[in-house]
């Protein structure tokens, strides 16, 4: 039943649907509302025996889902940005661990200076913990990627974040399509851990390993993310199935079966580009969009096979791993080795400066005509860069950059916001 | 069955594997160490035996225990000089235990519940005990345990040596000391009184004895010339406590003195007093330190008023009085003269200065080696110059107390026992002594000793009834629960309860613990927190 | 105040492990042959470990009070190391340690499943040494504590890090010798300051209880164990382990150390129910604080040459004033 509900909300009411025994909550921007929304419904008594905690951190957040989850709980949080970060110990704890807990991650970036709008520079940053990381374009795809999510999550022993642009979709209001519980209970069967904390049955979870086993244990991390890019189109095909809709899998191609021009991108900014695409294509530009859903595991196979036929690749990304450029484009680099192909890297939409068609247009083709500096930056203001560096040469201690900068916004520009 | 990720998730108790006693350079070792009790009872008791067994109210195992020993715990509880207490351990810690009190009550307790003891089999040898005093009967009784035939020649009409003629009977009440001895004689042993043996060798002939035991005790006083005094009226202090227990009581004057410093001199100062002497007074040579008399005796004579002067001499004296010259002790602790002298008021004199073995009817034993005060010489199984014959009590060199001569009494019958078999008695080898500082003193409760009533005052001058009363057994089990178990387990678990390791095995009630040496790191833990110092650690061998 | 030595005369009261005068009910759960040894053989504490003595009284005790229904959870730490090294475990129950910070989150996460799937016949227990108790896990710890979550955390205080070679913690007392509070200088040792006093950290948020213990007293150390697992809410016992490597003390001397420590007023022994002291236990046979501090080499440089008699003095005051703030001296006639 579609229903008009905002993105949060949205993600509440799934995760509600799909049972979780353990939920535990740290407050922090953009992604308030979905705890706030479950700890209603907990203290409503829709959940039945659910446990809410109202934690002390995020570390303590994720930590407490460590144990739920090693005593046999379905176990959730949300987060986003400092708290992810703050998790960071415990995000690698989890997955080492072996426990399949899901996280809703409200992307956003991460000071300083502080910012609480959307880029992806917090999900980024903890690519390598080993959890999966699935991104949603929109907020149909939030709602069912987190049953997917719990899913893959129990089936592998394996952590899952679910990336969810903050702002633009957490509080974003759209038609959501939100299964039944039934609907749910069909397809999401309860948790059944391979390990569990059990005085009949007693087990010593994390030990400590040295350098006689931890290389194995490393690969075998590497193994169960492997096997889960075998899982995911499965499961997206087997979500298809039940809920008579495509959502997740890897990797979504968009229009790549003649694409000259590929753009690769994650989450919402896939909606303007196909926009952008739309027009392009009106004008008989080539352009294809490709959407990634599955960051960890990262596809490479799956998307060499998509591109290739494309001339020119353009990787937009909401970070920037500083003094290297691109991270998803290295990714991908990665992936297209060897191809003749041209990969252009677009770093755009960091810290919420929107990302515009009109910019998308006039960025896609420069790059088609060999003209665009890499990484290119989308919108940066040159002017106040270059007005900044010229000050720092001029006195070492000028002051904190940010600062200087958002003085200088203010005469020479209107707010953004 | 879970299924566990290789490497983060293991089995429990998987550690067993891994065998940490590798590490150890010093290993734990259960030891067994002779308390200081034991050491010092010169009945050669397991004091700490039969407590341990009184510790948790098994009141008949431990008089079985003690009576291994001693057959006589209710007199050894009341007169034994118990040095025992002077060398228990609790002494350093707050008081003794007050061992004597817990042996008094399990032999009264055995004489009111009649406990009796069986002989041993029958060996088919016949053992003479010539002196019915505490060594021969001690002999008779343990020689009738190993299955000997005894036959004890007691010169005199009563039984009980220096139990019933030297000790008075407000320290050893009669029906205690006839009690103690009726159940000897009911285990067989043939008691023939009023039967001096005149001719030893022509006694052994006539009664086909394969062995003898020897204890007639020294009971002849010895005399000291007094200017001035009539010998006559000049009594001895063994003859005046021997006349005690006849029909006629020996007639005193109104001011008694003893002259002597040894427990005789205060007892029969005491039993003077309790006689009606307005006055009794000891005068001795040296000073109180000096006093060969138990502090307890002399302090407890004092409370009954006796005067005690010290330092003096008797040097000369008439009916009514003696000059006393006062003394000076050397560097060496010996009187010396100092010139000075007084008058002391007395017109009975009784000497207290020892004794003399009257060792004529050894006249015909070829082989024996005798002393001139009549002290007959023994080897280390107690045997005189002549084999079978051995000899104990007051007559070998001795301290000639009641418990030494039962200590003879005993230590002789498993020589005799051994000569009658044709073999060699090897005591068994004594462990180490187990000293204070071993101990870790912490884990006993504070407990102060029990002490045992006494008599008041009033009856105390007057009569003859028992000065000291006995613990109930309230206060006898507590008294039994003070004692410190030096140098041996006592399973208190304080081994097993501190090894960080695990190391120690609990074999169960009575066994001990062993150590499990695959996972002993050697910290020592186990022998530090011992309480009674059973634990060693001993350097592994590389 | 209620005196603990209620069985007197006997041959060692409830001082010793065991004891065949004792009657079975007053016994320790250590001195049984059925004990669980939770923390079993061949785990890889140093000789003569506090700790792991601590964890098995500990342990031991509070899976006999919950009938072996018992789910541990570790902080990262010796306790940790030396119990689960790959691929041997000493524990003998269900055991989990995630990182050195959180093992009071995670507990709680373990008692918020329990609850959520009605298995409220186990007890969890958390523990962690001084390091991941007040210091790194303090906010965890504290957060557990006000939400009352039913976890009863234990923390085994050897006054420093010694997993990672003995470096000072917010419970490493003045004058210590650390690898980061060497000493050397004017003021060696671990400089005095106010220190952090967890129980009474603990207690301050009216938690239902709040215990310290010693590895000196098995009695009081299971006694508390014991109850504490018995109640709900959040629970915290405060256990003092001496560490023969990091305080330089002789292994065989880690009681006795612990001993010292209590008879000296320097670690007060109490109990408290909802924010109120509701019982200690008296010193017995009250000591010097030197008596403690010569037994350490952490302390050696306070004996000279020359003797630091003030500082002596200034740490004779902390347990002086322990004394006095815990009533831990009866007065004689009090029994």
């Amino acid at each position: 039943m579609l229903r008009q509900i905002e993105g949060s909300q949205a993600v509440a009411a799934i995760v509600a649907a799909c049972r979780p025994e353990v939920i535990s909550c740290y407050p922090i921007t953009p992604q308030t509302h979905i705890v706030e929304t479950l700890s209603a419904k907990v203290k409503k008594g829709e959940l039945g025996s659910t446990q809410f905690l109202n934690v002390e951190s995020e570390f303590a957040a994720l930590s407490v889902l460590i144990g739920a989850s090693a005593t046999g709980a379905r176990s959730y949080t949300a987060t986003a940005s400092q708290g992810l970060l703050f998790m960071a110990e415990a995000l690698y704890n989890a997955s080492g661990l072996g426990l399949p807990i899901v996280m809703t991650v409200g992307n956003r970036a991460i000071g300083a200076p502080i910012n609480i709008w959307n880029d992806h520079s917090d999900a980024m940053a903890m690519r390598d913990a080993g959890w999966i990381q699935l991104f949603a374009e929109d907020n149909q795809e939030a709602v069912d990627l987190h049953i997917q999510a719990f899913y893959l999550a129990e089936a592998l022993s394996c952590p899952v974040m679910v990336c969810v642009d903050g702002f633009i979709l957490t509080h974003a209001f759209e038609a959501v399509d939100l299964p039944a519980q039934a609907a749910v209970d069909a397809f999401l069967p309860p948790y059944d851990p391979v390990q569990v904390l059990d005085p009949s049955d007693p087990v010593s979870i994390g030990a400590m390993v040295g350098p006689e086993a931890f290389a194995e244990v490393r690969y075998l991390a590497h193994h169960k993310q492997l096997e889960a890019l075998n899982r995911i189109p499965d499961l997206a095909e087997a979500f298809q199935k039940h809920f008579a809709r495509r959502s997740g899998g890897l990797l979504s191609p968009d229009r790549l079966e003649d694409a000259e021009t590929v753009i690769i991108a994650m989450g919402s900014v896939l909606g303007t580009m196909r926009e952008v695409a739309d027009q392009m294509r009106a004008a008989g530009d080539l352009i294809g969009c490709l959407k990634i859903v599955s960051y960890r595991p990262f596809p490479a196979a799956a998307l060499r096979t998509a591109v290739a036929r494309a001339k020119t690749v353009i990787v937009i990304e909401k970070a920037l791993a500083a003094g290297r450029g691109g991270i998803l484009a290295a990714d991908v680099k990665m992936a297209l080795e060897g191809l003749p192909l041209r990969i252009q890297t677009v770093i755009a939409g960091l810290g919420g400066r929107p990302v515009t068609q009109a910019s998308l247009k006039k960025m896609i083709e420069a790059a088609q005509k060999g003209e665009l500096d890499s990484p290119h930056f989308l919108d940066l203001h040159w002017d106040v860069i270059h007005g900044e560096l010229a000050r720092q040469r001029e006195k070492r201690a000028s002051g904190p950059s940010a600062e200087n900068i958002l003085k200088e916004m203010g005469k020479k520009a209107k707010p953004i916001y | 069955m879970q299924q566990k990720p290789f490497a983060v998730t293991l089995d429990p108790n998987s550690s067993r594997q891994n065998h940490t006693g590798l590490w150890r350079s010093k290993r734990p070792v259960y030891v067994d160490r002779l308390p200081p009790c034991n050491a010092a009872c010169p009945a050669g008791e397991n004091i700490q035996a039969w407590l341990y067994e009184a510790e948790e109210g098994k009141y008949f195992e431990a008089w079985q225990k003690l009576m291994a020993d001693n057959p006589f715990p209710a007199v050894h509880g009341r007169v034994c000089y118990h040095p025992c207490e002077n060398a228990c351990n609790r002494g350093e810690l707050d008081e003794a235990v007050n061992i004597h009190a817990v042996e008094r009550y399990l032999g009264d307790l055995a004489i009111e519940k009649q406990w009796t003891l069986e002989p041993g089999s029958k060996s088919g040898k016949k053992v003479l005990v010539v002196g019915g005093g505490p060594s021969g009967l001690s002999a008779a009784y343990h020689l009738t345990r190993l299955g000997h035939a005894v036959s004890l020649y007691e010169a005199g009409n009563k039984i009980g040596g220096m139990m019933r003629f030297g000790i008075p009977a407000y320290r050893l009440p009669r029906d205690i000391l006839d009690a103690e001895v009726a159940r000897i004689e009911a285990m067989g042993v043939a008691l023939h009184l009023n039967h001096k043996v005149e001719d030893l060798q022509a006694e052994l002939e006539k009664g086909s004895f394969d062995a003898a035991f020897l204890a007639i005790g020294a009971h002849i006083g010895k005399r000291t010339d007094i200017p001035g005094r009539d010998a006559g009226k000049i009594l001895d202090a063994v003859q005046f406590l021997e006349k005690m227990e006849s029909d006629a009581p020996p007639k005193l004057g109104r001011r008694v003195a003893v002259y002597g410093g040894g427990n005789t001199a205060i007892d029969a100062a005491r039993t003077a007093k309790r006689l009606g002497a307005d006055e009794a007074v000891i005068i001795y040579r040296r000073d109180r330190e000096h006093m060969p008399a138990h502090d307890f005796e002399v302090a407890e004579a004092l409370e009954e008023g006796i005067q005690i002067h010290w330092l003096r001499t008797i040097t000369s004296g008439s009916d009514e009085k003696f000059q006393v010259e006062e003394m000076t002790l050397d560097e060496d602790g010996r009187p010396v003269g100092t010139g000075r002298f007084e008058a002391i008021a007395a017109d009975t004199l009784i000497l207290a200065l020892g004794q003399y073995v009257d060792a004529d009817f050894l006249r015909n034993v070829p082989g024996l080696l005798v002393s001139e005060d009549g002290v007959v010489q023994v080897d280390e199984r107690m045997m005189t110059g002549r084999p079978g014959l051995f000899a104990g009590g007051d007559m070998v060199p001795s301290a000639r107390t009641v418990t030494v001569a039962t200590g003879h009494g005993k230590k002789a019958a498993r020589h005799i026992d051994a000569y009658l078999r044709g073999k060699t008695y090897q005591p068994p080898k004594k462990h180490a002594l187990a000293s204070f500082d071993r101990l870790n003193p912490w884990y006993y409760t504070d407990a102060d000793q029990s002490k045992q009533p006494y008599l008041d005052m009033a009856r105390r001058r007057k009569s003859f009834d028992e000065v000291v009363g006995g613990l109930g057994e309230d206060t006898a089990l507590l008294e039994a629960r003070r004692c410190l178990s030096c140098g041996n387990c006592f399973e208190c678990d304080n081994c097993y309860g501190v090894c960080p390791d695990n190391a120690v095995i609990k074999l169960g009630p009575g066994l001990r613990y062993a150590f499990n040496l695959d996972y002993c790191k050697g910290c020592g833990m186990c022998a530090e927190e011992c309480p009674c110092g059973a634990i060693d650690m001993i350097r592994e061998s590389v | 105040m209620m005196s603990k030595q209620v069985v007197k005369f006997y041959q060692t009261g409830t001082f010793t492990v065991g004891n065949r005068l004792l009657d079975e009910t007053l016994r320790t759960v250590q001195s049984g042959i059925a004990r669980t040894n939770s923390l079993n053989s061949g785990h890889r504490a140093c000789q003569g470990c506090g700790e792991a003595l601590g964890a098995r009284y500990a342990v031991d005790a509070a899976m006999r009070a919950a009938n072996n229904q018992v789910i541990a959870v570790n902080a990262t730490g010796c306790l940790e190391v030396f119990s689960t090294p790959y691929p041997e475990s000493a524990w003998q129950l269900p055991w989990i340690h995630s990182v050195f910070g959180n093992a009071p989150a995670v507990a709680s996460g373990v008692a918020a499943a329990l609850k959520a799937k009605g298995k409220t016949q186990s007890k969890v227990i958390a523990q962690g040494g001084d390091g991941g108790t007040v210091d790194i896990g303090f906010g965890c710890l504290s957060g557990m504590f006000e939400r009352n979550d039913d976890v009863l955390y234990i923390c085994y205080d050897n006054e420093a890090y010694m997993n990672t070679g003995v470096q000072r913690s917010g419970a490493t007392p003045p004058a210590a010798r650390t690898m980061t509070t060497q000493a050397v200088g004017d003021a060696p040792g671990s400089r005095f300051e106010t220190g952090k006093n967890l129980p009474r950290i603990a207690m301050a948020h009216d938690i239902p209880y709040v215990a310290t213990a010693t590895v000196a007293d098995l009695h009081d150390l299971e006694a508390k164990v014991t109850k504490a697992v018995k109640m709900r809410g959040a629970r915290y016992i405060h256990i003092f382990v001496p560490c023969p490597l990091g305080w330089g003390s002789d292994p065989a001397h880690t009681i006795r150390v612990a001993r010292t420590a209590v008879e000296s007023g320097l670690f007060p022994v109490f109990e408290a129910e909802s924010g109120k002291v509701t019982d200690v236990t008296p010193i017995r046979k009250k000591m010097p604080v030197e008596d403690y501090l010569r037994l350490q080499g952490r302390f050696k440089h306070l004996f000279g040459p020359p003797k630091k008699t003030e500082t002596l003095a200034a740490i004779q005051q902390i347990a002086d004033d322990n004394i006095a703030r815990y009533g831990l001296i009866e007065a004689p006639d009090s029994e």
